[in-house]
């Protein structure tokens, strides 16, 4: 995996590559839209306490309230998306594994 | 209880001494002493970071903060563990990618100035230095607490000293393993108190429920479900929305977490222990919420604080006559001991009294004492690589000068580093310990952060545009600490105790409109380079 001496003009190519740029994209369509959820999701609690805090401490379930199920949504919210996230990425390695191989060859073939 | 307190103390420290001597043939390089020569293993790395993580601040100030308000200590705990979601999704993989040896080579891949990275190296060292005092401050108070003939500047020294040995023989090896034994205890640790919490309910979640609805305070029923019960008064809504955001991007700039991900050897791997950190994260605030609410309700607030008997408790009273008949009913009502103080960060080791007798209360005193040297040894190889790989071996010398040199400069470094905290922590040791950690949190979030994620996603990004934005963070977070209420006290001309709320979004403004001052067509030409290496690994540093 030692490629450091690729060429300025050898990355710039790489980086307009179909493969990497699908690769690319199909990462962002996952983490763009994960990061801008989960940055809300979280961000409605201190928020929704310092605006709302009469409707956050009102008790819906088992005396449990608004903001303590909130507060445990968290937590399942979190660990969701981070198994999202893992289960996801594997493809990611082995496109960027394939990348590589085919790179590989190619410098081989020279 | 003292004697069997020191004994697990020189337990803990004779295992970490060990594990030094082990790793100590093994740190003879630089990439070794830096790195482990990125050989962990994800789950390694995974625990290692938890232990990073589950630091003095959570254990005994989280279940404090949950004892004494309830639902608002909480708040901290789901800030911190959905911090690691920007970790997993912006930084883990590309950083173990780009990256070296520190947060500066990875913000200096494409944005090539010595500006950069003297400052990125600066920002390192205020964080990882208002972290480290803030854990030795808290290991002095603790020590002093638990083993009082050993006062408070003497317990930081004796931290001080113990982290440099295992820093300057064993290197990041041992760090790391000093940190998964200390988390795995750590872990037990809370498994075993909070079922000793859930036992004294019968094993009922709702009985537990029940008794956090109505905990008695001072004689009054408090909800401890409820929120406001910390962030109250007229600016107490603003507070918890500014803490929300330091702790959701802090991590996202923590540089002793972010230089966990160069130890491991690719970026499944860093990936990988993020999931672990996250699941181990995630499971041990759920038993420190157990153990808050526990000792809030079997142990009470009235009770958490020093625990002053015989002649201490009376000599107290001399010293207080106007309390004289309240403390002496105190002295009759609980059989002994009187507690004229509250502290919150005492919660867990009184909480393990309560329930288990001295022998666990010594047990728990000597985990959390192991947690403090571990995390501290982390923060110390931090900031000694920020000295030694950026400011000396990079800008002072160039990137010349052998590897002898380079290892030498790092272990003086580490050596610098601790004899500057120690002398930082005794003159600091009044200062509060959750008002340290906030401020270095807020220092990360506005400062590393932004720097960080521009650099790894915004094609224009310029270094004109990272040192704007590294430097208004920097210094719009000092600054408004400086004038808030934790210094100033009631007169603060900054009304919050967090500063995240305006400096975060300043670092980040800053970035962006110093870029959009200049083009840097040198920095950008980088950034296909940078985009690849970051998503793929080619020619990551092995």
């Amino acid at each position: 995996m030692q490629h450091h001496h690729l060429t300025a003009s050898e990355w710039d190519a790489l980086a307009k590559d179909p493969e990497f740029v699908a690769l690319l994209r199909a990462r962002r369509r996952f983490t763009v839209p994960s990061t801008i959820f989960f940055l809300l999701f979280y961000l409605a609690l201190p928020v929704g306490i310092a605006v709302a805090p009469g409707f956050m401490n009102r008790p819906v379930l088992e005396s449990l309230t608004v903001a303590n199920l909130y507060g445990f949504a968290q937590f399942v919210v979190a660990l969701l998306l981070l198994a999202a996230y893992m289960r996801k990425a594997r493809s990611f390695d082995s496109r960027a594994q394939a990348l590589i191989d085919r790179l590989t060859a190619d410098l081989a073939a020279k | 209880m003292t004697q069997a307190t020191l004994v697990m103390f020189a337990i803990f420290v004779a295992m970490a001494l060990v594990i030094t001597y082990w790793a100590s043939g093994r740190s003879t390089s630089s990439r070794g002493f830096y790195t482990a020569h990125r050989e962990i293993s994800g789950v390694q790395n995974g625990w290692a970071i938890a232990g990073d993580y589950m630091s003095a601040t959570s254990f005994l100030g989280i279940t404090g903060l949950i004892a004494f308000y309830g639902f608002d200590g909480f708040m901290y705990a789901i800030g911190w563990l959905v911090a690691y979601l920007t970790v997993l999704f912006l930084l883990a993989e590309p950083l173990r990618n780009t990256g070296r040896y520190t947060v500066a080579d990875v913000i200096t891949f494409r944005l090539r100035g010595r500006g950069v990275r003297a400052i990125a190296a600066l920002t390192t060292l205020i964080i990882t230095m208002f972290y480290m005092v803030a854990q030795m401050v808290g290991a002095g108070t603790l020590i002093n607490l638990l083993v009082q003939r050993i006062n408070e500047t003497l317990a930081i020294v004796i931290v001080g000293l113990l982290m440099m040995i295992y820093v300057l023989f064993g290197g990041m090896l041992a760090t790391t393993w000093v940190q998964i034994i200390k988390a795995a205890l750590l872990l037990g640790t809370t498994v075993g108190l909070s079922l000793l919490v859930l036992a004294h309910f019968n094993f009922s979640l709702f009985a537990l429920r029940d008794a956090a609805m109505s905990a008695n305070v001072d004689g009054h029923p408090v909800d401890l479900l409820h929120t406001g019960l910390f962030f109250s008064g007229p600016h107490g809504a603003f507070d918890v929305v500014s803490l929300g955001l330091a702790l959701v991007l802090g991590t996202a700039g923590l540089p002793h977490v972010l230089m966990r991900f160069f130890t491991v050897p690719t970026a499944r791997a860093a990936r990988i222990s993020v999931g672990w950190a996250m699941g181990l994260i995630a499971v041990f605030y759920l038993l420190i919420t157990i153990m808050g609410l526990g000792a809030g309700t079997i142990v009470g607030q009235h009770d958490i604080g020093k625990h002053l008997r015989d002649t201490q408790a009376l000599r107290y009273i001399i010293r207080h006559p106007e309390q004289a008949t309240q403390l002496n009913a105190e002295l009759l009502r609980n059989d002994g001991y009187i507690v004229p103080e509250r502290n919150s960060n005492l919660a867990a080791p009184i909480l393990a009294d309560k329930l288990g007798g001295p022998l666990l209360t010594a047990f728990v005193a000597a985990v959390a004492f192991a947690t403090i040297l571990a995390v501290v040894a982390g923060l110390t190889i931090a900031a000694a690589s920020a000295f030694a790989h950026d400011i000396w071996y990079s800008l002072v010398r160039s990137g010349a000068g052998t590897e002898q040199e380079h290892i030498f400069v790092a272990r003086t470094a580490a050596l610098v580093v601790g004899f500057g905290s120690i002398f930082l922590s005794v003159s600091l040791r009044s200062f509060n310990v959750a008002f340290l950690v906030g401020l270095a949190f807020a220092v990360a979030a506005s400062t590393n952060a932004p720097a960080l994620i521009l650099s790894l996603t915004w094609r224009r990004f310029s270094r004109t545009g990272a040192i704007c934005g590294m430097l208004a963070g920097l210094i719009s977070s000092l600054a408004l600490m400086a004038i808030s209420p934790n210094v100033m006290g009631d007169h603060a001309l900054f009304p919050l105790r967090n500063p995240g709320i305006v400096s975060i979004p300043l670092g980040f403004i800053a970035a962006i409109l110093g870029t959009l001052i200049a083009r840097d067509p040198e920095s950008e030409a980088m950034f296909n380079q940078l985009q690849v290496r970051a998503n793929t690994g080619l020619g990551a540093e092995i």
